[in-house]
């Protein structure tokens, strides 16, 4: 077990420098510079800009400064579009808006499509296996920024329930609509999911034992069948992980809220070199370090898991 | 027969590793059919045929693709406006219209899903849109295939060291953002015309989702190379280059079909995202997710320059996956994970 920690650890490490060295080559490599605009600076000021910024250095001393503080300092830079404000400010300011709609999203998920696809896995081929099923279909094909809108729609312009953007905090009803728009295809993964695994446990040997010795239907579920069937709901756990990440980005901005993926958004529109690189490496750090806790918790879970 | 008149092993083959396994009960109803060869795609037909929502699928999507492609031709000729046309002709028209309403208030066919800001007609938007996202959904998914079998096929008959070295590129590969990586790619690269920046799209798409359909062609390979067929082509010299792809690849295509077909929806949803917060097609063009955004944009005054986009796609999008779940059932029965 501790080996596995250890090598798994030794590949998450070059990874973060891949996607460092990745986003750090193609913004330096992209044409043209951030501060050029549609007005042209003379000499002096563009050479004082170069100084300012060390792009009078060589490619690799740029880019072994870059790596070398955010590896050895956990330093991102100072943002270029947002004056004054460290890349790290940014980063720790938006992370509580991101995170808070991120973990309510899963969670809501979790509680539902668990239930959801155990119902149907239970009831197979009921109008309750058809019904959640095609609910669950919808769920994976309606794009989150069509349902968002159709949701501010229903819930705020028509009836007036919840704000329709902005962030009031935590918590708060403007928690609402994005946590729902977000969850929605979670939801519906999640059910698949939990069907698919539940029906594949409830036809194995030891949940026939267990009724056999005369157990409840709710202990036979609740007991056996969820444990095994649950496997890949917890797999999914680390994919699901990128795509929320992905998801509050369009969630964010349909929702005018200051998280992390907004600010991702405008940098890569502004082209503010340090925040881009900094929140891709601090996203792609979350993922890694979230995705070995997820294979560390899967093989505690299921003893059948052996790595070498 | 092959080109050189030696017998054509795949063709004999093509039927046997996961049918004689999975469908026994089918074999031996149709154990004529089944030595010819062809029966496979016949079978699977067939068993796709009995599925109803995989039909209502395969329908609206083909429903959906044509309409796509002849609509807005077929709507300048009967009513002689294209897509882009913004009406001068009246102060009143360069507003936006609910969906069958004429200039008046009064009922019209003329705009069946309304006009947007600038006057222009939806259904023609709308139409066009689907040209754009079916396109980027099909040349990324194409791209990804190519990508994704050479590499899974190459790992995978080859293997030992290179295997074990190919797979843990694509485990790496598999835990970064690639999402994350493709806005920076796109905003960092934008290129400066609409084709340009679509080329670049189906680029960047197509070579981040390769991934899987490499671990299920490498999977496929593994379990073939040992065949009998193999071994025959080694031993009458056949090239490595042409076992892979004349021999092994062949033999792969009903997996490969089927993530295939459940790759589109994903790509298109890819691509409606990156269009959505502005880093996909440019104006002019327009694809359903740029639509989406700029209807976004008067949710509160005119919901239908989003509703129409927006369910447009995700009756695709709906059609597709059920369309992909039914293939997969019909072509192979073994893989049904969700």
């Amino acid at each position: 077990m501790l080996r596995f920690i250890v090598r798994r650890l030794l590949v998450t490490i070059p990874t973060i420098l891949v996607v460092i060295t990745i986003t750090w080559a193609l913004v330096k490599l992209a044409p043209g510079n951030f501060y050029s605009g549609e007005k042209r600076l003379s000499a002096a000021i563009e050479k004082n800009i170069r100084e300012k910024y060390g792009l009078d250095k060589p490619w690799y001393q740029q880019y072994g400064k870059t790596v070398w503080s955010i590896v050895g300092h956990f330093d991102f830079g100072t943002s270029l579009r947002f004056e004054g404000q460290s890349v790290n400010t940014i980063i720790w300011r938006s992370l509580p808006v991101s995170a808070s709609i991120g973990i309510l999203a899963y969670i809501l998920a979790l509680i539902v499509g668990i239930t959801a696809g155990s119902i149907a896995a239970l009831k197979q081929n009921s109008k309750w296996d058809y019904g959640s099923m095609a609910l669950a279909m919808l769920g994976i094909s309606i794009p989150n920024f069509v349902l968002g809108p159709i949701l501010v729609l229903i819930f705020s312009i028509g009836l007036y329930w919840f704000p329709p953007s902005r962030w009031g905090g935590f918590p708060s009803r403007s928690l609402v609509l994005p946590v729902l728009t977000l969850s929605a295809i979670y939801m519906a993964y999640i059910a698949r999911l939990t069907r698919a695994g539940m029906l594949e446990v409830l036809r194995s040997d030891y949940i026939r034992t267990a009724r056999a010795k005369g157990l409840s239907e709710k202990d036979v579920v609740i007991r056996h069948a969820l444990r095994g069937g649950l496997m890949p709901v917890i797999s999914f756990t680390g994919p699901a992980l990128a795509f929320l990440l992905t998801g509050t980005v369009v969630v964010e901005r349909i929702f005018a809220l200051p998280g992390l993926g907004n600010y991702f958004i405008q940098a890569a529109l502004n082209r503010d070199e340090p925040l881009i690189i900094g929140i891709v490496a601090f996203i792609a750090l979350t993922l890694l370090t979230m995705n070995l806790l997820v294979d560390i918790a899967y093989a505690f879970l299921d003893p059948r898991v052996r790595y070498q | 027969m092959s080109a050189d008149g030696r017998p054509d092993h795949d063709e004999l083959i093509h039927v046997a590793p996961e049918m004689a396994i999975a469908e026994t009960e089918v074999r031996s109803e149709e154990a004529e059919e089944f030595v010819r060869g062809t029966s496979l795609w016949r079978d699977a037909w067939r068993r796709l045929l009995k599925n109803k929502l995989a039909v209502f699928g395969l329908v609206v999507v083909v429903i959906i693709t044509i309409a796509s492609i002849v609509g807005p031709t077929l709507i300048k000729q009967i009513f002689g406006f294209t897509p882009d046309f913004i009406p001068t002709d009246n102060v009143n028209l360069t507003q936006s219209f609910p969906p069958f309403t004429g200039p008046n208030g009064e009922f019209s066919w003329q705009h069946p899903m309304g006009t947007d800001n600038a006057g222009r007609d939806q259904l023609a938007r709308v139409l066009q849109g689907g040209q754009i996202s079916l396109l980027v959904a099909i040349i990324s998914t194409l791209v990804s295939l190519l990508i994704g079998v050479t590499y899974g096929a190459i790992a995978g008959y080859f293997g030992g060291r290179l295997d074990n070295l190919m797979m843990r590129v694509v485990d790496v590969l598999y835990s970064l953002p690639y999402v994350i990586l493709v806005i920076v790619l796109l905003s960092m690269f934008r290129s400066q015309t609409p084709r340009g920046q679509l080329i670049l799209l189906f680029v960047a798409i197509g070579s981040v989702s390769w991934l899987t359909m490499a671990r299920i062609v490498r999977g496929q390979v593994l379990s073939l190379k040992n065949q009998e067929f193999v071994l025959a082509a080694r031993a009458t010299g056949v090239s490595a280059s042409g076992i892979i792809f004349r021999h092994l690849v062949p033999n792969t295509l009903g997996p490969v079909i089927v993530y295939a077909t459940l790759t589109i929806p994903q790509i298109m949803l890819t691509e409606a995202f990156l269009s959505f917060l502005g880093f996909g097609v440019q104006a002019p063009l327009a694809s359903w997710g740029s639509l989406a955004a700029e209807g976004i944009q008067n949710i509160g005054i005119f919901p239908w320059q989003l509703i129409f986009p927006g369910v447009t796609m995700a009756l695709t999008l709906f059609s597709l996956n059920f369309l992909g779940d039914g293939l997969r059932d019909a072509l192979d029965p073994q893989m049904r994970t969700v």
